[in-house]
């Protein structure tokens, strides 16, 4: 299945779903160093990002989050690639400088739609996800 | 959202990796946001500076980009003043990161100018297109000078200074800037009390867009610490004051009739007074707004300069200083530039105990937080010392702060 988005960061990655019915702040939320999030009460709290194709509603907090995102790829534990129902500029600038594919605004709403451990190939460069 | 033919290829990587990528910031943005196409921007002013916001990775990130900004581009304010860290009591490993930083900026055709008040160093005009970050500045540009500039992220300021443009949507299009509310102060106010006027209004306004209707005509440093208060409490980027602020005048004709339903009354209308005041409304009480100021105060640390003084304010200190040395350590915080052209000023400041610091502020140097009350003529400084110094904060007029230093 082949679903039709949008461009947010361009490059081809593919790698295990792993979804989030919450909003990520990556400031705070995502241990830079392990990849864990540390974010308590969260949908995805003590679980790990690092191969990852991130499936979750969009980013919410700092802005520093983007920089964040830098270092997860830098330490070699960032998500392969990231999918949001809608982009919002933190998680998009922080794909963005870090190199991880993204596409937002697909057809049917990615967080339904994709399951927790299937396999999904995001081609941000054409803006769309196989599942 | 419609790229040249010299844009796509921008976007496709032919000028170059770096390139490549600040392009795509500025298209993903655009696509969040709406914008039809990209604009050319006069200046950029670049938030992410202070190593102890952006760590490692900014600093590696910055440094591992290449290329010449394409406009006059300068920084926020960081943690510590170039010069005088050891002074402030900054430890060195943080000063060598810092300096790295500064560096990595330079590097790319930035100047290493830290400032919040950026348009004490070049004034934009009517109607310019800027990318800047710093909210007070970002405010102070909209309303004051009738520049166009949405709240920049600091990847997304760097962006517009390397490729010279950004994103069309939000506040660089006309129609995003009429006021949403009307804000009311029945008596006239002064210097300080704009600040806590802003401080009290911010909530209230979020992130609307506010026309003020005043007794009397702020100063351009009155609106100022208006503006950044604003920004500070409320998420404000652009204000209007009714017959003060330049905006409020261009309502295009075919916008008029509409605006005409919205006028308080039909007696507001009267051309060439061709403003008008939203229904929705606040009533300000300045005998609450006054309850900020004037409380017990024994501060430890005086700080003023927030945002950056202007050559104005640092005459009023001079003059309420009144040849007086200060007994209490008192900070005033400049832009390096206006410090050197106004160094007259400055020394006389410093021979009388004062400490003029540059590039930085009480609110983002990690140097703050070691005081325990820090007194403030700036309702901005209000809002932000107590959360992000830990530092209790009360509030006064630029005189009675001098008085509590010399006393």
């Amino acid at each position: 299945m082949i679903y039709k988005g949008r461009t947010i960061s361009k490059g081809r990655a593919m790698g295990l779903a792993l979804v989030s019915k919450d909003p990520i702040s990556f400031l705070g939320g995502v241990d830079p160093k392990t990849g864990d999030v540390i974010e308590r009460g969260h949908a995805l709290y003590g679980k790990n990002v690092k191969g990852k194709v991130l499936v979750f509603p969009g980013g919410k907090g700092s802005t520093v989050g983007s920089y964040v995102m830098y270092q997860l790829k830098k330490n070699g534990v960032a998500p392969a690639a990231i999918v949001n129902v809608r982009s919002e500029p933190i998680v998009a600038v922080g794909a963005i400088i870090s190199g991880i594919p993204m596409v937002d605004s697909l057809s049917v709403n990615p967080v339904e739609a994709i399951k927790d451990g299937m396999a999904v190939t995001v081609d941000g460069t054409s803006g769309t996800v196989e599942v | 959202m419609y790229l040249t033919k010299e844009e796509e290829a921008i976007y496709n990587g032919e000028h170059g990796p770096t390139l490549q990528k600040m392009m795509e910031i500025l298209v993903a943005l655009g696509d969040i946001y709406g914008a039809d196409r990209l604009i050319p921007v006069k200046s950029a002013q670049i938030a992410g500076v202070s190593y102890k916001t952006i760590g490692d990775a900014g600093l590696e990130w910055i440094e591992s980009l290449e290329g010449k900004a394409a406009v006059p581009a300068v920084l926020n304010p960081m943690g510590m003043d170039r010069d005088a860290w050891a002074d402030m009591g900054i430890d060195r490993q943080f000063a060598e990161k810092q300096e790295q930083i500064l560096k990595a900026y330079e590097k790319l055709g930035i100047k290493a100018e830290c400032t919040c008040t950026p348009y004490y160093l070049e004034r934009p005009k009517f109607g310019d297109h800027l990318a800047w970050s710093e909210s007070s500045a970002v405010c102070y540009a909209n309303s004051v000078l009738g520049a166009r500039t949405n709240r920049e992220g600091g990847p997304s300021a760097l962006a517009a200074a390397l490729v010279g443009k950004t994103a069309n949507y939000g506040l660089h299009i006309r129609e995003n800037r009429y006021p949403t509310v009307t804000v009311r102060v029945k008596e006239p106010i002064h210097g300080v009390e704009y600040g806590a006027l802003g401080y009290v209004v911010g909530p209230r306004v979020g992130d609307g867009i506010p026309i003020f209707d005043l007794k009397g005509t702020p100063t351009e440093d009155e609106l100022k610490h208006l503006g950044a208060a604003l920004a500070a409490s409320g998420s404000v980027a652009l204000f209007h004051v009714l017959h003060v602020t330049p905006e409020q005048y261009i309502l295009p004709p075919d916008r008029m009739e509409v605006e005409r339903q919205e006028l308080a009354s039909e007696d507001d209308w009267e051309v060439p007074k061709r403003y008008f005041l939203p229904r929705n409304k606040i009533e300000v009480d300045m005998g609450g707004v006054r309850k900020l100021m004037g409380g017990q105060a024994e501060p430890d640390l005086i700080a003023l300069g927030c945002p950056h003084a202007s050559k104005e304010e640092l005459e009023a200190i001079l003059t309420a200083l009144n040849g007086r040395h200060v007994k209490k350590e008192v900070w005033v915080c400049v832009g390096r530039s206006l410090g050197a052209k106004n160094k007259a000023i400055v020394d006389e400041l410093r021979r009388h105990g004062i400490r003029v610091i540059y590039d930085t502020c009480m609110v983002v140097s990690p140097a703050a937080s070691r005081f325990r009350r820090m007194m403030v003529n700036s309702g901005k400084a209000l809002k932000y010392v107590p959360s992000m110094c830990g530092v209790d904060a009360v509030l006064g007029t630029t005189e009675e702060c001098i008085e509590e230093a010399c006393r």
